[in-house]
């Protein structure tokens, strides 16, 4: 492990001109112990943004604090200005409900409910009351599956239980759960550490796709993975936003020694 | 296990060696492990066995001394339903019905059985032979079928329980049989009614629909079922809803800071505090507080759900505490809010183990005396009772109570009072076991 002072501003490009999200001066900590330090970063609309770094550098905190998951944990302080559209997702006003449902996320591990493939798919627009026919929360289910590209699969076994699916199916799901309530951001967290490479093969062609009317962050420990699927990639270190640059120079013709030495194999 | 271990620390510890002396000692350690795991194994088969023949014990003396008590013997008599005898003009009037001498009719029925009975004494021996309860009978038929009035009908008539004891303990030998406080004189007209087959025990069908009595070939449990029953329907409905309340609370909302802590750790003292406090608290809070009647399945529900709440709220506790995180957190991702997330998906996974615990804390309810003894439930009562504001007792204090009664009779009737307690135990866990399976199954 090299231990290298990181000192210093973001190298590249962190912000940019049509950003979805943009964080300024993020900092998150677990307590006493902070996990993000002063982060400025914009994530641009319809694009896709990775976010890689050795585990434990604080991508998955800093995601979740993009869509107040991170309430959820009693010890955990966000500080810092994060704004969706212009508006700031923590102000004390704004209700977490409508923020989730425009800023979906898909974890590491598939975590269906443990209920039918349709009820997955269709328990964000009830829970959201965004419908009042049957027929409508059927197309919506329709709709969702055929984007996360499940639809094939299971159209003949919507009331099976969604558990009972295979693991890259299983996120298949999930992604489609998340799509049903037609959030304008998906947050992926490793989303593909828990499949084989087929499953992944897949995830990652549906990523592609979901790009071109979603806007997604995702967290890789992949390098290969993020080159594929993103835009932008951001590279993170102890807590810190080194630098964020279009992917191909990321990987090719990185700015800061630190990403040269991630991306190399120099440590991970 | 002290020996495995012992031997990695070896293996780590030593300097390298030579392959083959590291498998020399492997092996020769390895049966040695053997032993040492066979041990281990014979001493948990040897501890399931122990206390399978306590089991086995336990019920073999219980049904060993209770079956009896379901059957019970009767007397076959020609009983002349005279209406003089009976006082009864008019059988629709309902006063007539009630103060009618039934008992007159079996005495004249078994002086006539024995002419030859003619002393005072002898006489009283001889109407001792059926139950004094044994009337009752007669006027259900009267009621049932009016045209009996003035009828001579061969009828079998309850015995009184020295009679009873005496039949079930001669068996086919006369030397066998408990006399007891049976008199010389009993015993002869029993032997009588025996040699003309006049003697019969047939399924005790009163045991399961009476409520207690001093005398005890009419006592019945179904006093105290009854209570059980509406005691526990009390209990149930009060600590399971405060209890799985009290658990989503503590575990999904209360902050953690040192007033929770102090809660948590009260509990779990609650749920240790011997049962008798309970009633206790029952005794100063309910009764002399709130005046409360004594003796009631209301009260005793109350002081039951007091004592079985800590047990359902650990119990639930745990079963939320084993929601996997992930699902609240795919939940809470699409933006469900807490409490959707908390009744969508927390509670129906922790659902079987919230009602595991909670039938586990309703048969510890079931088996409790202790409290009850305390608020009056230990009264004797003879009426079925028919809601949760009527006296009444219920099943382990009906068994302590006949425990307590010198009768032979009693003694069979404390031990199935016992296997009908067994019974709904097992029921009630199997029903337990059952809703788990049924309800994990899902998925
Ligand atoms: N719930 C938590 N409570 C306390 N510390 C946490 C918690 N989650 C993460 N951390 C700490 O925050 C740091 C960043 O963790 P994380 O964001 O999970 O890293 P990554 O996703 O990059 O592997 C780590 O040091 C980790 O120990
Ligand atoms: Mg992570």
């Amino acid at each position: 492990m090299i231990e290298q002072p990181i000192s210093g501003p973001t190298v590249g490009h962190p912000l940019v001109d049509n950003a979805k999200m943009s964080m300024r001066d993020v900092n998150v900590f677990y307590g006493d112990k902070q996990a993000i330090f002063g982060v400025d970063l914009d994530i641009a609309e319809n694009q896709v943004i990775a976010m890689i770094g050795p585990s434990g550098c604080g991508k998955s905190t800093f995601l979740r604090s993009l869509n107040r998951m991170n309430d959820t944990i009693d010890i955990c302080r966000v500080e810092g200005t994060l704004k969706l559209d212009g508006q700031d997702i923590y102000d004390p006003k704004l209700d977490v409900v409508p923020l989730r449902a425009r800023v979906g996320m898909v974890f590491q591990k598939p975590n269906p409910f443990p209920k039918s493939i349709y009820d997955n798919v269709a328990y964000g627009a009830r829970i959201h009351g965004l419908v009042s026919r049957r027929t409508e929360l059927d197309e919506i289910v329709e709709t969702s599956l055929q984007k996360a590209g499940l639809w094939n699969e299971v159209k003949d076994r919507l009331d099976e239980p969604g558990t009972g699916l295979s693991g890259g199916q299983q996120q298949r799901l999930c992604i489609a759960r998340t799509i049903a309530v037609s959030p304008e951001v998906i947050l992926m967290d490793e989303p593909c550490s828990a499949l084989d490479p087929i499953a992944t093969a897949k995830i990652e062609e549906l990523i592609a796709e979901l790009s071109e009317n979603y806007t997604i962050a995702i967290v890789t420990h992949s390098m290969q993975q993020a080159a594929r699927v993103s835009h932008r990639t951001a590279y993170f270190h102890l807590g810190k936003l080194v630098e964020v640059n279009e992917t191909e120079k990321v990987f090719t013709n990185p700015d800061h020694e630190l990403t040269e030495a991630y991306i190399t194999g120099r440590f991970g | 296990m002290s020996d495995s271990q012992q031997d990695y620390s070896q293996l780590n510890n030593s300097e390298p060696r030579s392959k083959s002396s590291t498998i020399d000692l492997v092996n020769k350690n390895l049966a040695k492990r053997y032993r040492a795991e066979k041990r281990f194994r014979f001493l948990g088969l040897a501890s399931i066995g122990f206390g399978l023949l306590c089991l086995v014990f336990l019920f073999t003396d219980i049904i060993g001394k209770g079956h009896s008590a379901f059957f019970q013997t009767y007397v076959q008599l020609e009983v002349t339903f005279d209406a003089d005898r009976l006082d009864i003009t008019d059988l629709t009037d309902e006063n007539q019905l009630a103060m009618a001498d039934y008992q007159g009719v079996l005495k004249a029925a078994l002086r006539e059985r024995f002419p030859d009975i003619k002393s005072r004494k002898d006489k009283r021996d001889l109407y001792k032979v059926v139950s004094s309860g044994g009337g009752f009978e007669l006027r259900k038929m009267l009621e049932a079928d009016a045209s009996l009035l003035g009828s001579t009908q061969m009828l079998w008539v309850l015995a009184d329980d020295d009679i009873d004891t005496y039949v079930k303990s001669r068996g086919d030998n006369i030397d066998d049989a408990f006399t007891g406080r049976l008199s010389k004189k009993k015993q002869e007209v029993v032997e009588v009614l025996i040699a003309d087959g006049a003697v019969e025990k047939k399924f005790n069908a009163h045991f399961f629909a009476a409520g207690d009595s001093r005398e005890p070939e009419l006592a019945g449990i179904k006093g105290a079922i009854m209570g059980s029953l509406y005691t526990l329907l009390v209990t149930f409905s009060l600590s399971f809803p405060i209890g799985i309340a009290a658990a989503i609370y503590l575990e999904k909302y209360a902050r953690k800071n040192k007033f929770t802590e102090f809660i948590e750790v009260n509990i779990n003292n609650l749920a240790a505090v011997p049962s008798i406090i309970f009633g206790l608290l029952g005794l100063a809070i309910f009764i002399n507080f709130f005046s409360m009647p004594r003796s009631v399945p209301l009260l005793g529900g109350l002081v039951l759900a007091l004592m079985t709440l800590p047990t359902i709220i650990i119990s639930s506790r745990a079963a939320i505490k084993a929601v996997p995180p992930s699902i609240e957190e795919a939940a809470m991702g699409i933006g469900a809010s807490k409490m959707q997330v908390i009744l969508h998906h927390v509670l129906p996974l922790a659902m079987p183990g919230m009602l595991t615990g909670a039938i586990i804390g309703m048969a510890q309810a079931l088996g409790e005396t202790a409290p009850l003894l305390m608020i009056g439930m230990v009264a004797f009562i003879v009426d079925v009772p028919g809601g949760i504001t009527d006296p009444s007792t219920v099943l382990p204090v009906q068994i302590f109570l006949w425990a307590d009664s010198p009768e032979r009779a009693f003694v069979e009737r404390t031990s199935a009072a016992i296997m009908v307690l067994l019974g709904f135990l097992i029921v009630m866990n199997t029903f337990a076991v059952w809703l788990r399976k049924r309800l994990e199954r899902r998925w």
